[in-house]
């Protein structure tokens, strides 16, 4: 029990020895605050690192890196951190800055203060192991949150960009009044067949559509799922009082959609979307005349 | 994982059923979710709330955010010390329970979450732990 | 919360205006019947453009008037069920079988006015 409590009494002494230190050498960067920063930038440069950025742009930003960094090891805590470099990444990935070039330019930031550290305790051999040991995992922790910050922040952007290619690449088409047609060209899988549903449904509303055609002939496949999502989209039009007629269902699709359990005789099918423009226009009330009639009347 | 919010609605009443939704539907929001996700998880708080109504008579709905290094979402657990469930796989049967019966609702539940637990016990109680992450 | 219905012609529209508990639908449900007997209408139109969820009680409550106004030889149709809403609700299983829907007002009282022309 006793050799417990010691043991306990020592991490408490050990943590707040730790962060004595820290204070220590936290108040030494921040002193040597421009010639530690100067040393720094010449680091990047020589990396070529950061070259999409000007020297003065540069010099900003590595201000604020260096002093978010500083107070990241003053606090001992990371939410300032993650949200300063989730707002830094948002401003230099429109620049072109790639993952390697932060996550260089953080690790050269460590070691530059690292080295300083080096300089000033290296008399005191003890002492420099001590503050090392407090420096060590702040170091790193830093480093880390920022690298992940900046992954984030990337991902995220990306995962836009993606979502504005799906919606660019199926347009909701609205071909006549209260007549939409969705046109499925290529590979859907269950995002896109849920984010296409979402597309259609407002559409829909926007549009006031009473009918709509949807045209799987450019797809060639489906799987359970995917056809459990076009289901899923005809029955939610439905709700929203539009008629689904879909058409190109190949043989294929036709048996997965049996499989899973949808009677296919509910769902309205045509053929192909000339027919099934055709039907629509029969639901919607519109007469087809053949142009060689009108041109002789 | 550091857990961000934690709300905790009492269900004691129909009434609570609306209040549970909504705290979920701001909740949702807050974290990030799209409308339309937000509306997926106060759907499944509404469900999840009437059955612990209907089944139990009185219990909680809690609810909290979560964010681990890669990635957020929200955490919703239903819980009561109602009769318990005596078989879940008949529960969890798709087509065991409808919209039309006063069925438990609970695979339609689990269609919209990402992730869903259930432990019952008979006589003790039921809670329901359903999570939903951003995408 | 009380559900404002009103009369048009020999339709009666009914706008939900906020989220309703069970007991309110229960009350709407009372009071859809009451009023198309005594004013012995031809069509409901419920407008849900206001309600942000759906679930199973909302949907069973729905189908329940649907049924009991055609016990009276009327048509009801539900109109306003929000993208979002139409969405989880397919997703959770609810699919309203058997019950008209429309997407609006408008479409509601016209698909009504069709219904009642088609019948002697």
């Amino acid at each position: 029990m006793s050799s417990n409590k010691r043991s306990a009494d020592q991490l408490q002494r050990t943590a707040a020895q730790s962060t004595e230190l820290l204070q220590e050498l936290v108040a030494h960067l921040r002193q040597n605050r421009t010639q530690l920063r100067e040393e720094w930038a010449n680091r990047i440069a020589e990396a070529r690192l950061l070259t999409a950025m000007t020297k003065e742009e540069l010099f900003a930003e590595a201000t604020s890196v260096y002093d978010n960094y500083v107070e990241a090891l003053s606090t001992g805590t990371f939410e300032a951190l993650q949200t300063y470099a989730r707002n830094l990444s948002e401003r230099i990935i429109p620049r072109g800055v790639e993952t390697h070039e932060v996550v260089g330019i953080v690790l050269l930031l460590r070691d530059v203060l690292a080295r300083s550290l080096f300089a000033k305790y290296q008399g005191d051999f003890m002492m420099l192991n001590r503050i090392l040991d407090a420096y060590e995992p702040a170091a790193n922790r830093i480093a880390n949150t920022v690298a992940v910050g900046f992954v984030q922040e990337r991902e995220r952007v990306i995962r836009q960009q993606q979502e504005a290619i799906r919606e660019l690449s199926t347009p909701v088409l609205q071909v006549r009044e209260r007549l939409l047609i969705l046109p499925i060209i290529g590979v859907i899988d269950a995002q896109r067949a849920r984010q296409l549903t979402e597309q259609l449904l407002r559409g829909i509303r926007m549009n006031r559509a009473k009918v709509v055609v949807i045209d799987i002939t450019g797809v060639a496949a489906m799987d359970a799922t995917v056809a459990n999502h076009l289901v899923q989209t005809v029955e939610a039009s439905r709700l929203l009082g539009a008629t689904v007629i879909v058409t190109g269902l190949s043989p294929e699709i036709a048996q997965t959609i049996v499989t899973i359990g949808v009677d296919l005789g509910k769902m309205n099918t045509v053929g192909d979307l000339q027919g099934g423009i055709e039907q629509a226009e029969r639901l919607l009330g519109y007469k087809v005349i053949p142009v060689a009639d009108t041109a002789a009347s | 994982m550091p857990v961000l919010q934690d709300i905790v609605v009492a269900i004691r009443s129909d009434g609570d059923i609306v209040a549970a939704r909504q705290q979920g539907r701001s909740l949702a929001t807050a974290i990030g979710f799209t409308a339309t996700d937000a509306t997926l998880i106060a759907t499944a708080i509404s469900e999840l709330a009437r059955n612990i109504l209907m089944y139990a008579r009185q219990g909680e709905v809690m609810l909290h955010s979560v964010e681990s290094s890669h990635r957020k979402g929200i955490v919703i657990c239903a819980r009561d010390s109602g009769p318990g469930i005596r078989s879940i796989e008949d529960v969890l049967r798709d087509g065991y329970s409808t919209s039309g019966g006063l069925g438990l609702g609970l695979p339609g539940v689990k269609r919209l979450m990402d992730e869903f637990t259930i432990e019952s016990e008979l006589g003790q109680g039921t809670m329901v732990t359903v999570k939903k992450w951003l995408n | 919360m009380e559900v404002p219905i009103l009369k048009q012609g020999r339709f009666l529209i009914a706008t939900i205006q906020a989220a309703l508990s069970d007991a309110d639908l229960l009350q709407l449900r009372r009071a859809l019947i009451d009023k198309a007997i005594r004013f012995r209408s031809n069509g409901v139109i419920i407008d849900v453009t206001a309600l942000d969820v759906m679930d199973s009680f909302a949907t069973r409550t729905l189908r329940d008037i649907t049924n009991m106004i055609r016990l009276r030889g009327a048509d009801t149709v539900i109109v306003g069920i929000q993208p979002e809403v139409a969405f989880a609700m397919v997703q959770l299983g609810l699919t309203m079988e058997g019950v008209a829907t429309a997407l609006d007002l408008e479409e509601g009282l016209a698909h009504l006015q069709q219904r009642a022309t088609g019948k002697i």
